[in-house]
C-alpha cells in the first residue's frame, strides 16, 4: 500500500509524511494570498484539517499537491470573505519598493485600501496575478476555474481598481 | 484582454503593495496540525448522535409514562 492508499485509509503516519512533504508549498502559496505570515500558518493548518477530513474523497492515483492547492485556495478565499470588513492590508512582508518613485504616503494608503475593498473572489486573483506574477494556468487549477475565468477576473478587478482609484482622485491607473 | 492592458494598475499595485518578499515557513507547523487533529475530534459528536439524543428525549417528554419501563430494561 502507498501512501496516498494509507492517507486515504486514514493513516495518521502517512498524513503526517504528506504534511510534511507539502506544508511549505502551501503555506508560500497562502502567505501571497493573505499576506501575513502568522493568518497563513494557521490556514495551512486549516488546509490540512480540510484534506484530512476530506481523505475519503480521494483519488489515491490523483495529484495531491494540486488537491493541497485546491484546498488551500478555498480556504484562502473563505478567509477574505470573514476579513472583508478589514481594509488594512499587512505590509510587513512585501518586498522593498523603490522608495524614491514611491507614491505618496496617503495615496499609497488609498491604493491599499481600494484593493482591500475587492470582492474576495476578484481580490485573490488579483493578488496572485497583477502582484505575484502567477501564470493563470496555475492560479485557474488552484482556484478551480477556467483560465478564461481568471482572466475576466483580472480583468473585473482592474476595471473595479480603476474607477475606485478614479473617484479618488488618482490618475496614475489609467493604461 | 491580456497582461499588456492591465500594466498600469499592475506596476502600481506592485509599487504600492508589492510581491511577498519571504514565503519561507519558519517553523514545522506539525505540532499545531496534531493538536488540531486531537482537538477537533475530541469535541465532535456525529449529526446522527444528536438526532437520537433528540428523539430520545423528546419521547421521554411526551410519553413520561415510559419512562419506569426503560429503567426496569435498563
Amino acid at each position: 500500500m502507498d501512501l496516498l492508499e494509507r492517507f486515504t485509509a486514514g493513516d495518521l503516519d502517512a498524513f503526517e509524511a504528506l504534511f510534511c512533504q507539502h506544508q511549505r508549498q502551501v503555506y508560500a502559496w497562502m502567505v501571497r494570498i493573505v499576506r501575513d505570515s502568522g493568518i497563513a500558518e494557521d490556514l495551512t493548518v486549516e488546509t490540512f484539517w480540510r484534506i484530512y477530513r476530506s481523505r475519503a474523497r480521494f483519488d489515491p492515483a490523483g495529484n495531491f499537491g494540486a488537491w493541497a492547492y485546491r484546498i488551500a485556495t478555498n480556504a484562502a478565499l473563505d478567509h477574505l470573505r470573514k476579513s472583508r470588513r478589514e481594509t488594512e492590508l499587512p505590509a510587513d512582508l512585501s518586498a522593498d519598493r523603490c522608495p524614491d518613485t514611491a507614491v505618496q504616503h496617503e495615496t499609497r494608503d488609498r491604493i491599499r485600501q481600494a484593493f482591500a475593498q475587492l470582492p474576495p473572489k476578484y481580490r485573490l486573483v488579483a493578488t496572485l496575478a497583477l502582484i505575484e506574477d502567477e501564470p493563470y494556468e496555475r492560479i485557474a487549477g488552484a482556484a478551480g476555474i477556467s483560465v478564461s475565468l481568471v482572466k475576466i477576473r483580472v480583468f473585473r478587478a482592474v476595471r473595479m481598481l480603476r474607477k475606485q482609484l478614479s473617484s479618488l482622485g488618482i490618475k496614475d491607473a489609467k493604461s | 484582454m491580456n497582461h499588456d492592458d492591465d500594466k498600469a494598475v499592475r506596476d502600481l499595485l506592485k509599487q504600492v503593495i508589492g510581491p511577498v518578499a519571504n514565503t519561507e515557513l519558519r517553523h514545522d507547523l506539525w505540532p499545531q496540525m496534531l493538536w488540531r487533529l486531537d482537538h477537533q475530534q475530541a469535541v465532535r459528536i456525529p449529526w446522527f448522535d444528536w438526532a437520537l439524543g433528540a428523539i430520545a428525549g423528546a419521547a421521554l417528554i411526551l410519553f413520561p409514562g415510559a419512562i419506569p419501563a426503560l429503567l426496569y430494561h435498563l
